[in-house]
């Protein structure tokens, strides 16, 4: 009987992450399967492709400089998670919460910087963050400090870059079942001797659970595999996968190590989703 | 005998959203134990009204006190009345036993006594077996117990109750009618009720406050405020009624005559003061009325309508006035006793006419 809650819960998550996942399977089904393809492959000469099959390319993660490179991929990926989640759930609730007719323009606010290219929008953090950047001369003309702060090319650089990229994604699925929230359920549990933080924790958090874990999903995924903002705002020093990937089919002309990179990237996200979701479905059994 | 202090008392209050007077200047005292109705058309107030107990809205002026005490700006959660909403408002990701013991762990009430308490109240509402359910998977007027029980588990001081049944078809509604009074004379708990549906209000109430455009307008227990309408409103909302205009010709203590269309003389009771000249409402209703061969009041019977257990005749009494007439059929020919523009009498007693001032 649980079970069917906990299987319409789902439905309710799928519901909203189908769109990308449309996305992702038609236009990334073709080459993904190319890249697994390749991933078996070996690498000749001058990056040209040699049709063997071997597991050589697999083999090579034994190395732990890759191991720390998926640490801390991994690492970053939760920490933007979080740092979208601690933003993007108090900001949801507050739209959700606006008078119906302004909640149309004030999601349009929000989406309008996305507009833009992301390229320019990660190099105006550079801007923000440099050494002669906005933040270190504003700080120094105010007297805060003496020294300008090392805030650029540093891993939380990256994630305040990760967290400004994705953070609306984690904003709409939550505005979502913040929206279909019944605000009589809301009275009856202040009625039933709940305060605000016991109304919060008792009812509104598990009822938008389904937002929560799709919000989730959503940043946590791009982030894990992100390569533009580390690149920019790391500056080389905080590699992600995304980065190895990269240069293995750049600069190291080694398609088939990319692709096993790429393949294991994917297998520890499908695996980590369907943890999340068995995690997040149990808490409410 | 000294006056008991009310379980809940209303004073003056007045309840303002913009412009819209919700609620304006009521005035309400409802004796502990008490299962007390407000009943008036839609948007006349009566959720509103409730609200300003529980806590949900509070008084643009006037005061609200729950057993004598001032309840100001205290909020929901320490107000010591419970609420069963329209819509049941349960928890969906909540077990039905998990509803129920809500207001009980937020109350910080040792578990022990908490299984106890849950499974003794949904005994009380006769659905024990569904503890492990989920709301969703009830049908409504189990719902609708549950939500009782969730409210009735804490054992407030008062109970309120929004349309609680306006959701559930009529023939289940009725059961639920006789369930619910019965439940609350158990529990000896104060019942206040919110209704539109003036035979819901009639049948389970001790008293009814019967609202419109935010006033009360009457208070009284079933009895008066149908037998004594205070007023048109009143008398038009419950029940059907029989309105005749015109002016007071001459009062007699307790009764006046009155000059119908300016040609016929009824005499009526009066329920407030009025004097000679006056432009008045007389009320009578349709069963209060009998028909005779011949009699000082006389009119043409202009329609008939056979409706099993009664009889109506439609009678026109004067040019601009009509009057209906319910008779009950105790004998087989008693629907026959009088044909379609037949000259007839009405009778009825003085005190079933009623002078309405407003
Ligand atoms: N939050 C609010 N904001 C503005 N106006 C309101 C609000 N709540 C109620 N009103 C208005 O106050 C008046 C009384 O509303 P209320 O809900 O108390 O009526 P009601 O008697 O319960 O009606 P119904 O039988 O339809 O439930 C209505 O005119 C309504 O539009
Ligand atoms: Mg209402």
């Amino acid at each position: 009987m649980q079970r069917v809650s906990g299987h319409r819960q789902k439905m309710e998550v799928f519901t909203l992450i189908f769109p990308a996942l449309f996305w992702l399977t038609v236009f990334f089904a073709i080459p993904l399967l190319s890249i697994v393809v390749y991933s078996f492959l070996k690498k000749g000469l001058y990056g040209v492709l040699v049709w063997e099959f071997n597991l050589e390319n697999y083999a090579r993660f034994l190395d732990p400089l890759y191991f720390k490179v998926f640490g801390r991929s991994f690492a970053v990926a939760v920490l933007t998670t979080l740092g979208c989640l601690v933003i993007g759930y108090p900001l949801a609730a507050w739209l959700a919460t606006r008078p119906t007719r302004f909640q149309g323009i004030l999601l349009m606010l929000l989406m309008i910087p996305f507009w833009t290219n992301f390229l320019v929008r990660t190099y105006a953090w550079i801007v923000l963050l440099a050494r002669e950047g906005f933040i270190n001369t504003a700080l120094m003309s105010l007297g805060v400090i003496n020294e300008p702060l090392g805030m650029l090319y540093t891993q939380p650089a990256v994630i305040v870059g990760l967290v400004y990229g994705w953070v609306t994604d984690m904003v709409l699925p939550i505005y979502a079942t913040m929206v279909g929230l019944d605000r009589s359920l809301l009275e009856a549990a202040q009625d039933l001797y709940a305060n605000d933080l016991k109304t919060f924790t008792r009812v509104v958090l598990p009822l938008t659970m389904p937002g929560i874990v799709a919000g989730s999903i959503l940043v946590f995924i791009p982030s894990m595999g992100a390569y533009v903002t580390p690149d920019l705002l790391g500056g080389g020093k905080v590699d992600m996968i995304g980065n190895l990937v990269q240069r293995q089919f750049g600069s190291a002309q080694d398609w088939p190590f990319g692709s096993a990179i790429s393949c294991v990237l994917m297998a520890i996200m499908v695996i980590g989703t369907l943890i999340y979701f068995r995690i997040s479905g149990g808490r409410e059994r | 005998m000294a006056e008991s202090i009310p379980a809940v008392e209303l004073e003056h209050v007045t309840k303002r959203f913009g412009n819209v007077v919700a609620v304006n200047d009521v005035t309400l005292r409802i004796a502990e134990g008490e299962f007390f109705s407000l009943l008036g058309p839609s948007g006349c107030g009566k959720t509103t009204t409730l609200r300003m107990i529980a806590g949900f809205e509070m008084p643009t002026a006037g005061v609200v006190r729950i057993r004598g005490q001032e309840m100001g700006e205290t909020p929901p959660f320490k107000r010591p009345v419970n609420t069963v909403f329209q819509s049941y408002a349960l928890f969906p990701h909540l077990t039905v036993a998990q509803n129920v013991a809500f207001g009980l762990e937020m109350q910080k009430v040792p578990r022990k006594e908490i299984k106890q308490r849950v499974a003794e109240a949904l005994e009380m509402v006769r659905l024990p077996q569904m503890a492990n359910r989920k709301p969703k998977q009830l049908s409504g007027g189990q719902r609708q117990r549950i939500a009782l029980a969730r409210a009735l588990v804490n054992r407030p001081q008062v109970l309120l109750l929004d349309e609680p049944l306006g959701a559930l078809d009529l023939k289940l509604r009725k059961a639920m009618q006789l369930e619910l009074k019965a439940l609350q004379s158990q529990v000896g708990i104060t019942f206040i009720y919110v209704t539109h549906d003036q035979e819901e209000a009639l049948t389970m109430s001790d008293r009814i406050a019967v609202m419109n455009e935010g006033r009360v307008y009457q208070v009284g227990t079933p009895r008066e405020i149908y037998e004594r309408p205070n007023s048109r409103f009143v008398a038009d909302f419950i029940g059907e009624t029989n309105f005749l205009t015109g002016r007071v010709e001459e009062v007699r203590g307790e009764q006046a005559v009155v000059l119908v269309d300016g040609t016929v003389r009824v005499v009526g009771t009066l329920t407030g003061p009025v004097s000679r000249g006056q432009e008045v409402t007389v009320a009578i209703r349709p069963e209060k009325l009998r028909l005779r061969p011949t009699g000082e009041v006389q009119g043409r019977v202009e329609e008939l309508i056979y409706i099993g257990t009664d009889t109506r005749y439609v009678i026109r009494l004067t040019e601009r006035s009509r009057l209906t007439v319910r008779t009950q059929n105790v004998g087989i020919g008693d629907s026959q006793r009088f044909r379609q523009g037949e000259r007839v009498g009405l009778e009825w007693n003085d005190e079933s006419a009623l002078v309405l001032v407003e």
